[in-house]
């Protein structure tokens, strides 16, 4: 695929440096020559330095013949100028375009081809957001995916000693949880992965991938760890973006604390919030912390745009007596510092962002994916179509497809049921299909799978 | 350092360059000129002595890095040069001594064309042609091929292409991917190839000379099966093929391809280091051909028109064919053609010299402090074709032509140490740094009667000219190996 970049921020050169282990032709717009030139040196991708939404530069850049634009400037006004150039000169088939400010956000009908034409829109605050709750609302997960519209969810939990399933093997979990429907997609044991089968052990320490039906998840939950009562007190430092939504998010279920240290910013916030207290204040600071009663907070959650920030705070709330810390972390050689040890979960805005864009980069109808790992493995929710003549997968059992290595199929959502596989399923047509690939090299094997064969039909 | 990956890399591109070895010793073998032996034996050394660095390290991964990538380069094209002697040292004609075969080998792969071998036109043809082959495949530079056929590079593969792509500005790409940019650079080389050859043809040469012509026109080479060069047909139609070829090779491949892309031919009319080129060669042209006809009254103006015009372009894109001695031309012209190859051809093309877009920009520097001695306040920033270039771009090539000028100089002393005298000596290491060829003096035909010495200083010379001085000398600065 070809496709345009706009912006080499934290989000542009993440999903550049994805996309570009995947064979497709990337080219790079910034203004920046130092950004575009760190991204040389590192990708093999092509660089255009100018101004993103200028029909000179999107020309240079090859719009002419791209088959998706990507703009994720830092403003939004500069994104949807770029889509309408895009649109208007040069037909791009797929316009995707980071949209922040949720003025924008509540009118849908300004984004239509007669009007502003873009076709998708991220924000990867409001993506951020998202995963950053769910994550409080399930205690003890690591990540919380949704697929089918939230019909269903894959889990990632840690197991421990004292839970039930620990030291036993899978077949087992439906003994101990009658009536639940759950299947256990992956197990990651410490840098290897395993795929389960009924006589896998789990083990204290492994971070274990379950699909479930929401209602579910904690009931499966419990199989393995000793489950943590819902997050309730909640502390959330950083009255950025994410932090005010977060926090607007859950103010009526949990009690929240913002800390924000700009007066201004504080205020603001301050202002839009109905139950949630803001502190004005530095969120490193021992005192304050000791003081809003931080052993016994449930989560502290640091989401300021300074990773280093972020990481020192959760490491003082931890020591502090804070239950579980998050920390918004955007270099990956940092999460591999400090997650497991340090800091419990860290949340990195790339792996949370890329899912929605990948879902339209890859062929065959896939619908969502999300990225599991750091890239490494990805988890796919494809709609088979056909029958069984054009199809590989419609009209098949589940052991009857043919899946490439280190690939499990989760779950298949007909219409409005959820069913979770088991190795008899037929999958029909129309069906959504959800799958987990746990090594991305084979990610092109499960997309050609889902498609459908033209000659046949 | 990844020496692993390094090694690795090396072996596989010699295991590859063997394989060029093939054809001419399909040619030895049909005409059976008693080289076939020679050339099986330079397969089996360069091949197995490829694998043997290949196979104890085909596991190792990792990418290259940008230092990596310098050595790589170097490396190969070190390599390279020696091993591609091979065929003239075992053959029983030419019978060549090591420094004479080494000479050859390098001169022909950095598309210099300067010879030590007189008596070309008794050569076996197995070796004409594989003198012609080696030219080809230096001109787009083999490194390029590699990166175009071996996916496994990666952004390895631009790591090498920077270091070994001619021109200032080193990240400009064709295409988003390294490996498309480097195969539509050898779809546009063999396309230019072929046009040429059948072209050549078509003016009267046989397929032998015209196959082999066009190896080293495309690639601004310069070596020819004749000793007379080209001006052994004395034919006006091949000379036109000739000049067109060489001034297309060296005009920037990357306007080819957006005019065959694009189908039109605004980017030529647009790119001002093409109309500088352009303009170039053809204020050359007429100085030279005005001051042949003035001076030599024996000397009929179409006649003037005809040489002029050929030598310039020839000695202008750095390709160095000959139809006759322009080195006895009377007043400058000689020593202003020379001087021309110092500019060379275009940035990203298969010319030599230090590109045309390195003087036009020397030159707006140039300008900019004279407006600034008017204008003291004013900020200039110097354009090329409308757009402003980095300073840092500027400040690269100054860095560019100082070094150069003073390789220049060390090279030229070293080689009048050898015993040559001051003209030859000059016009030698202009020819060899520009990747030329013929020189005034004593190497005005052939290089045959200098010093081993010599040889060798002038086969440092083509390789720092080829890979643009700064790739070689970087392996020479202590903090590159510090690792």
């Amino acid at each position: 695929m070809k496709i345009i970049i706009l912006g080499a921020g934290q989000v542009g050169s993440s999903v550049a440096a994805n996309l570009c282990s995947e064979a497709n032709d990337i080219t790079v717009v910034d203004q920046s020559a130092t950004h575009l030139q760190q991204l040389q040196d590192r990708l093999d991708l092509r660089t255009v330095l100018g101004h993103a939404s200028h029909p000179e530069v999107l020309a240079r850049a090859g719009a002419k013949d791209a088959d998706m634009i990507l703009a994720v400037t830092n403003s939004d006004e500069t994104n949807m100028i770029a889509c309408q150039v895009a649109f208007t000169m040069f037909r791009t088939p797929t316009k995707i375009a980071r949209i922040r400010q949720n003025q924008y956000q509540v009118h849908p009908e300004l984004f239509s081809p007669d009007a502003l034409p873009v076709d998708v829109l991220i924000s990867p605050e409001q993506e951020v957001t998202d995963y950053t709750k769910r994550l409080i609302e399930f205690p003890g997960a690591l990540q919380v995916l949704d697929f089918a519209g939230g019909k269903v969810q894959l889990v990632a939990a840690r197991a421990f000693y004292g839970g039930p399933l620990v030291g036993h093997r899978l077949r087992e979990l439906p003994q101990q949880l009658p009536g639940i429907d759950t299947r256990v997609t992956a197990i990651f044991r410490r840098h290897e992965v395993i795929l389960p089968s009924g006589d896998t052990v789990i083990e204290a320490g492994d971070d274990v991938l379950f699909i479930a039906a929401p209602k579910h998840i904690r009931a499966v939950m419990s199989e393995f760890r000793k489950l943590d009562g819902p997050n309730r007190k909640v502390i959330i430092a950083g009255g950025g973006n994410i932090g005010k939504r977060l926090a607007m998010a859950l103010e009526n279920t949990c009690h929240i604390k913002i800390i924000e240290n700009n007066e201004t910013r504080a205020r603001a916030v301050a202002e839009d919030l109905q139950h949630a207290y803001v502190l004005l204040g530095d969120a490193a600071d021992e005192d304050l912390l000791r003081e809003e009663n931080i052993e016994g907070t449930d989560v502290f959650c640091a989401l300021t745009n300074a990773d280093e920030a972020n990481i020192i705070s959760s490491m003082l709330a931890k020591r502090l007596g804070a239950k579980t810390v998050m920390a918004l972390i955007n270099r990956a050689a940092y999460v591999d510092l400090v997650q497991r040890d340090i800091i419990d979960i860290a949340i990195s805005p790339q792996q949370a962002t890329i899912g929605s864009l990948l879902a339209h980069i890859r062929r065959g109808d896939v619908v969502k994916v999300h990225s599991l790992r750091r890239g490494a493995a990805e988890a796919i929710e494809a709609i088979a179509h056909g029958d069984r003549n054009s199809s590989q997968v419609v009209g098949r059992t589940i052991d009857d497809i043919p899946l490439p290595p280190g690939t499990t199929i989760g779950a298949v959502v007909r219409g409005k049921d959820v069913i979770v596989a088991h190795h008899d399923t037929v999958i029909e047509p129309e069906d959504h299909v959800i799958l987990v690939v746990t090594n991305k090299k084979h990610v092109n094997e499960v997309e050609r799978l889902f498609q459908v064969n033209v000659t046949f039909i | 350092m990844r020496f692993r990956v390094i090694q690795k890399i090396l072996g596989l591109l010699l295991a590859i360059f063997s394989l060029t070895l093939l054809p001419p010793l399909v040619i030895a073998v049909l005409s059976g000129d008693g080289t076939a032996g020679a050339f099986c034996f330079a397969i089996a050394v360069i091949l197995s002595s490829g694998l043997s660095l290949w196979l104890p390290v085909r596991k190792s991964a990792g990418e290259l890095k940008l230092r990596d990538g310098f050595l790589v380069v170097v490396l190969f094209w070190l390599v390279l040069g020696i091993f591609g002697a091979m065929p003239f040292l075992l053959a029983d004609n030419p019978h060549m001594k090591l420094a004479d075969a080494v000479f050859e080998s390098i001169s022909g792969l950095t598309t210099t064309g300067a010879t030590v071998i007189v008596g070309i036109d008794a050569l076996p043809r197995s070796i004409l042609f594989y003198r012609q082959l080696l030219q080809w495949l230096g001109g787009m530079g083999i490194i390029v091929l590699a990166v175009a056929v071996l996916p496994m590079l990666g952004v390895g593969g631009m790591q090498l292409y920077r270091a070994e792509t001619p021109g200032p500005m080193k990240d400009s790409k064709l295409t988003p991917r390294i490996t498309e940019t480097a195969k539509m650079l050898w779809y546009i080389y063999v396309s230019l190839t072929g046009l040429c050859a059948l072209s050549y043809y078509a003016a009267g040469m046989s397929l032998f000379d015209a196959v082999g012509h066009s190896f080293s026109t495309v690639a601004i080479g310069g070596f020819s099966t004749h000793d007379a060069s080209i001006g052994y047909f004395d034919s006006v139609s091949v000379e036109i093929v000739a000049v067109i070829f060489m001034f297309l090779s060296g005009v920037n491949f990357s306007l080819h391809f957006l005019a065959w892309r694009h189908r039109t031919f605004m980017p030529y009319r647009d790119d001002a280091e093409f109309r500088t080129y352009a303009a170039l060669l053809g204020g050359v042209f007429l100085v030279c051909a005005l001051g042949l006809a003035v001076s030599r009254s024996s000397v009929a103006l179409p006649e003037a028109l005809r040489m002029s015009l050929f030598h310039t372009i020839s000695i202008g894109t750095t390709t160095g064919f000959s139809t006759g001695d322009f080195q006895s031309w009377p007043l400058f012209l000689p020593l202003l053609l020379l001087f021309l190859s110092f500019v060379g051809g275009c940035a990203g093309s298969t010319g030599g010299g230090m590109k045309v877009v390195r003087f036009l920009l020397l030159y707006r520097q140039g300008m900019r402090e004279i407006k600034r001695l008017i204008h003291p306040n004013a900020i200039i920033s110097i354009r090329v074709g409308g757009r402003a270039v980095a300073d840092r771009v500027v400040e690269a090539v100054w860095g560019f032509f100082a070094t150069y000028v003073a390789v220049f100089v060390v090279l030229l002393l070293g080689l009048i140490a050898t015993g040559l005298d001051q003209v030859s000596a000059f016009s030698a290491v202009a020819a060899c740094l520009n990747n030329l060829g013929p020189g005034l003096g004593a190497v005005s035909y052939h290089y045959g009667d200098i010093s081993d010495g010599a040889k060798y200083l002038l086969c440092l010379a083509m390789l720092l000219g080829r890979l643009e001085i700064f790739t070689l000398l970087v392996l020479l600065t202590p903090s590159f190996w510090r690792s």
